[in-house]
């Protein structure tokens, strides 16, 4: 009887668990290339080893030290812009008093999310476009000179934080405003009759309850910290930015798809999980330390 | 909550909450609704700057000219199938595996749970992927779009939660006790107390297909599979960094029309999303909030 109820989920469960098989850790096998010199006609098996040669060649490349600050400072540029907004725009709504404003602000402030990358990037490339482009009208109009933003190393970092915070602000304060609306409103009556100043309730209420989703959320980013996406900087990607918009994700594409230098390039995206992976790990163990909140 | 008397100094604060509200919702709006107006004017307005905040000499060159790019069209067949097919195969290989990870006597549960959470964390990263991805031929195939991604963690682990938290125990083991397999428990009692999360995940998976990018410009090579946002891509990014630098040869109506359409094309690829956006917007927020990664 028990047996073959379980033979029943597991009917259930060995699709996904196949799936995940093949196309996740199926790739993890081809890691090992990171440590051969691949050659197509001899296999994964055939290629001869060659030890950290492929990292080594990395990290001694000239490009090294561009790519990854690159990476680095994009993302924490990012991180930085991209985090706190949510936050205000959570609690800012939480003491807006007409639900009809508030929802209608979170409604039009979700709704860049469900645009896609391509769209994104084509509305950067429209709006800054020198030509015509609005923002270059804008400044015509102010009497200032038309600048070539898409095809600017100044301005590339700018465009891509910010038009990434306006993707993502409205819907990543969903989980802070869910997490609002769960405090108990007898708190803040007390609070109230206390004589505290609604920012007084904002820093003595609001933020220590949404303490622990903003360090978990911190956590989780924290690890991605080497990791910036590849497809909007592949799409914002142009020879006159590349010097300021070549990051791993998008090195990693052109040594590997572009060039096929296969080892290369897989010890290139092995080193930047890994550099991850422990990003998350350490930040995790610091934070159970400091206060007891943890992924895990 | 019983109104009091304001203090002063949370007066000034409503104010100033009042004016940060408004300037998010007018900052995520405008870039949209200018791409709106946009579409709807006359291009030439446009493009010298006369068109901020109404559409000027309503016109719809753009949309004419649209009419006329052929793979536009192939492509929205082209994402249309993918979407469907891919979000039904997602689906298929989701739900029920969520179900099976929330029943408790699940042998090996734990290990399941784990199999599936640690690739949130560790993968093999793009080109072994793309290597195992040739290797098994699925180059420039119409599978390829649809089979590899097929399920993923994080949505797997947000159905579980949904399922372990809002099906009573109660309920599947009278089924069991009148005799039900865990099949009959699973398409009678389950699924018609998931609509939420299958909703969710429906738009989820739905969502993502349509908007996908990346497999398509790694594993498709004829331009007859492109989906959408392939054909968008080069026809939007390939002429605007050249047509800044130099843009003769072209005639003068040919070359609105090319600006026009721009706007255009933004609209059109983005509006099946955006139209049902509202009616559906209410399950994504339930979606979030239903999952936390806590496993």
């Amino acid at each position: 009887m028990q047996l073959k109820r379980h033979w029943q989920l597991y009917v259930f469960l060995i699709p996904a668990v196949v799936s995940m098989a093949v196309f996740h850790y199926g790739p993890m096998y081809g890691l090992i290339l990171a440590f051969k010199d691949y050659k197509p006609y001899l296999g994964y098996l055939g290629s001869p080893w060659v030890g950290f040669k492929n990292f080594m060649r990395f990290f001694q490349s000239n490009r090294f030290t561009q790519v990854m600050s690159n990476t680095m400072i994009l993302s924490a540029y990012s991180m930085i812009a991209s985090f706190p907004l949510p936050i205000v725009l959570a609690v800012c709504l939480n003491y807006v008093p007409s639900v009809r404003l508030k929802k209608t602000v979170q409604n039009i402030t979700y709704a860049p999310h469900f645009v896609s990358t391509v769209v994104v990037v084509s509305m950067l490339n429209i709006f800054f476009a020198r030509d015509y482009g609005l923002v270059n009208n804008i400044r015509e109009m102010l009497g200032l000179e038309r600048i070539l933003y898409m095809g600017s190393t100044t301005a590339f970092r700018h465009l891509y934080v910010w038009s990434g915070v306006w993707q993502g602000v409205g819907w990543s304060s969903v989980i802070y405003f869910s997490s609002l609306s769960a405090i108990d409103e007898t708190l803040h009556d007390v609070a109230q009759v206390d004589g505290a100043s609604i920012i007084q309730r904002i820093r003595y209420i609001d933020l220590p309850m949404l303490k622990p989703t903003i360090v978990t959320l911190l956590i989780l980013r924290t690890g991605d910290l080497l990791s910036v996406g590849f497809d909007k900087v592949y799409l914002m990607q142009n020879s006159l930015n590349s010097p300021v918009s070549e990051v791993i994700s998008t090195y990693t594409y052109s040594m590997g798809i572009g060039s096929q230098q296969y080892g290369y390039s897989v010890a290139i995206g092995m080193f930047e999980s890994v550099v991850n992976l422990i990003m998350v790990l350490t930040v995790n163990q610091i934070s159970k330390k400091l206060s007891e909140t943890s992924v895990w | 909550m019983k109104r009091r008397k304001r203090s002063a100094s949370d007066r000034v604060f409503m104010i100033v909450n009042h004016m940060i509200a408004f300037f998010f919702l007018i900052g995520c709006l405008y870039p949209l609704w200018f791409v709106v107006i946009a579409s709807v004017s006359d291009p030439s307005l446009v493009t010298s700057g006369q068109v901020f905040l109404w559409p000027k000499k309503i016109n719809l060159i753009g949309y004419q000219t649209m009419l006329e790019q052929k793979e536009i069209w192939i492509g929205y067949k082209n994402t249309i199938l993918y979407t469907a097919v891919g979000t039904a195969y997602n689906l298929c290989l989701t739900i029920p595996a969520a179900y099976a990870l929330s029943v408790r006597t699940l042998p090996f549960r734990r290990f399941f749970n784990m199999f599936f959470l640690v690739t949130m964390f560790i993968g093999g990263g793009m080109i072994p992927t793309y290597l195992l991805i040739k290797n098994l031929r699925l180059i420039n195939t119409f599978w390829v779009m649809v089979i590899p991604g097929g399920v993923g963690a994080w949505n797997l682990i947000l159905c579980r939660n949904f399922f372990t938290e809002n099906i009573p125990l109660e309920l599947k083991d009278a089924t069991r006790i009148d005799g039900g397999s865990e099949f009959a428990i699973f398409f009678r009692v389950v699924l018609p107390l998931s609509k939420a999360i299958l909703a969710v995940m429906l738009l989820f998976f739905a969502v993502g297909h349509w908007n996908s990018f990346r497999s398509a410009l790694l594993y498709i090579r004829d331009t007859d599979r492109y989906p959408l946002p392939l054909v968008l891509r080069n026809l939007l990014m390939k002429s605007t960094v050249t047509d800044d630098l130099s843009s003769s040869g072209i005639s003068m109506n040919r070359l609105l029309g090319m600006q026009g359409l721009k706007y255009c094309v933004i609209i059109v690829a983005s509006l099946p999303v955006l139209v049902l956006y509202p009616f559906i917007q209410k399950y994504f927020v339930k979606g979030v909030m239903v999952g936390s990664v806590k496993g």
